[in-house]
């Protein structure tokens, strides 16, 4: 039996839960098709979890790309149907283009071991001071930050995961919030064993009276766990925390059936700081978000 | 003696001779090892200079295997490794948030060393501690304070100033020389701009 899933037209952070409503109660070697097709937009997380969503299934899924010519070329750019062809049988046609893409700081880039977060950190050093100074009105300072977060979050990947990611960064506007702001966001997606597993995996570990994903996410997140007994683990999250404060930005990681959010002081995002009872999708999917500067 | 240790030159031969950033950790395990190996070589008492002025970015997973567990090995209240004091240049703005933060996590403090000649302690330490280090610092280069100055100035028993003085000795923040101590930083000259790129 093969299963349609059809994905939203604008594909961001809370519409792929639309996604994963579909595919969580499939057996995993239910074939899938991914139908593309009408989608108009997506996110760095949209592309970097399409491609997770390929690597957790165990038959080959099918993607339908999108018709619309600027989107297939924009997914391309983003180096997207690289990956995918690897993970996905593709059909449809792919508009595939050389022209660099102003927006993208960095392509959907595969992370599986220490040295591609160096190559992600060299590639993006040479990108980010001209998109975060001089397009989103930013501190110089930030620069340096903002990369020692990325890299943060990359390692998560190689050091918790178990298996490969993506990694994507791109400034856009946000036309749904900030009243048109700008942002440069941060999206980081595996399929691995997430939160909650690798907790679990730490010598002597305990189950507390209530344990779920919700609860190791706020064991990481927000009180620096680790399933190292190193107490110099940690510190990358906590760090990554302290960024997105630093800059009125925004921290979210969903996780098995969680997603658990570090909130902004403005009041540019409504979310909840901690959603329970979501599908379920394995490992970890990560985002940062920090808005333009305005005076 | 005075020993330099360049950071960017120990990454650069012990990961990749293309990489000018210290990220990750099997980096900085791998960095750590090769400093670990030139203090193997430079003897059992010495002063080393930390050098970071070439490397671009230092992140949190970095700064704990390079600097803290650096850091844990040589400077110990019970049992440290030889008798190797250390300062830290070319810290720039953002080096200095990765190593805040794991000096906090570990509770260690080190001496950082600035273009201007000026020494700084920055860590967790007690406040009395601080400030017998910042009198002892302020004499100048290579002088020595003993226990009687630092208790008058201070206003504490002799016993507690000898208690203060030996515990910072122990961690390396104070060298003990003939009947007195030196600051850490103050027999050293700065030979490496404030590196000011944020």
């Amino acid at each position: 039996m093969t299963t349609i899933i059809n994905v939203p037209h604008s594909l961001e952070d809370k519409s792929f839960e639309q996604v994963l409503d579909q595919v969580a109660p499939l057996p995993l070697d239910e074939k899938i098709i991914v139908d593309t097709r009408h989608a108009r937009w997506a996110s760095p997380y949209g592309l970097t979890a399409l491609l997770a969503l390929a690597q957790s299934r165990a038959e080959r899924p099918i993607l339908y790309v999108p018709e619309a010519e600027n989107v297939s070329t924009y997914w391309s750019r983003m180096d997207f149907f690289k990956h995918a062809a690897e993970l996905y049988e593709l059909q449809g046609r792919v508009k595939s283009t050389k022209a660099a893409e102003t927006s993208v700081l960095l392509e959907v880039t595969s992370i599986s071991k220490s040295d591609d977060v160096h190559g992600v950190v060299d590639k993006i050093q040479q990108r980010a001071q001209d998109a975060l100074v001089k397009n989103l009105n930013l501190d110089a300072k930030i620069t340096m930050r903002f990369t020692m977060a990325l890299s943060e979050v990359c390692q998560n990947i190689v050091e918790h995961a178990g298996r490969g990611g993506w990694v994507a960064v791109q400034t856009y506007t946000w036309r749904v919030r900030l009243g048109g702001r700008k942002v440069v966001v941060i999206a980081v997606a595996d399929p691995g064993i997430g939160f909650r597993q690798s907790l679990e995996s730490a010598p002597g570990f305990q189950k507390k009276e209530r344990w779920d994903d919700g609860q190791a996410l706020e064991e990481t997140v927000m009180r620096g766990a680790s399933r190292f007994r190193d107490p110099g683990r940690g510190q990358g999250l906590a760090g990554v925390r302290r960024f997105v404060g630093n800059w009125d930005g925004k921290l979210s990681i969903r996780s098995g059936t969680a997603r658990i959010a570090v909130l902004p002081k403005g009041d540019w995002d409504e979310d909840e700081p901690l959603v329970e009872d979501l599908s379920y999708f394995p490992g970890a999917q990560v985002q940062i978000t920090i808005p333009e500067r305005v005076a | 003696m005075i020993n330099h240790i360049d950071v960017s030159s120990m990454l650069r031969k012990s990961v990749c001779e293309l990489y000018s950033n210290l990220v990750t950790r099997p980096t900085g395990a791998a960095v750590r090892c090769e400093i670990e190996l030139e203090l193997d070589r430079i003897g059992d008492r010495a002063l080393t200079v930390i050098d970071f002025s070439h490397v671009g970015l230092l992140d949190f997973s970095c700064a704990d295997e390079i600097v803290a567990k650096l850091l844990l090995q040589y400077v110990s209240i019970d049992a440290p490794r030889r008798e190797v004091y250390f300062v830290f240049r070319g810290i720039s703005e953002s080096h200095m948030e990765a190593i805040e933060a794991v000096l906090e996590r570990h509770k260690l403090a080190l001496v950082t060393q600035h273009a201007d000649g000026k020494s700084r302690l920055i860590g967790i330490v007690g406040l009395e501690e601080r400030r017998a280090w910042e009198i002892i610092s302020q004499l100048g280069a290579g002088a020595s304070a003993d226990v009687a100055d630092v208790a008058d100035a201070i206003g504490l028993s002799s016993d507690d100033a000898e208690r203060m003085l030996d515990t910072l000795w122990r961690r390396r923040l104070l060298i003990r020389y003939d009947n007195g101590y030196v600051a850490v930083g103050s027999a050293t000259i700065p030979s490496q701009p404030t590196r000011l790129d944020a």
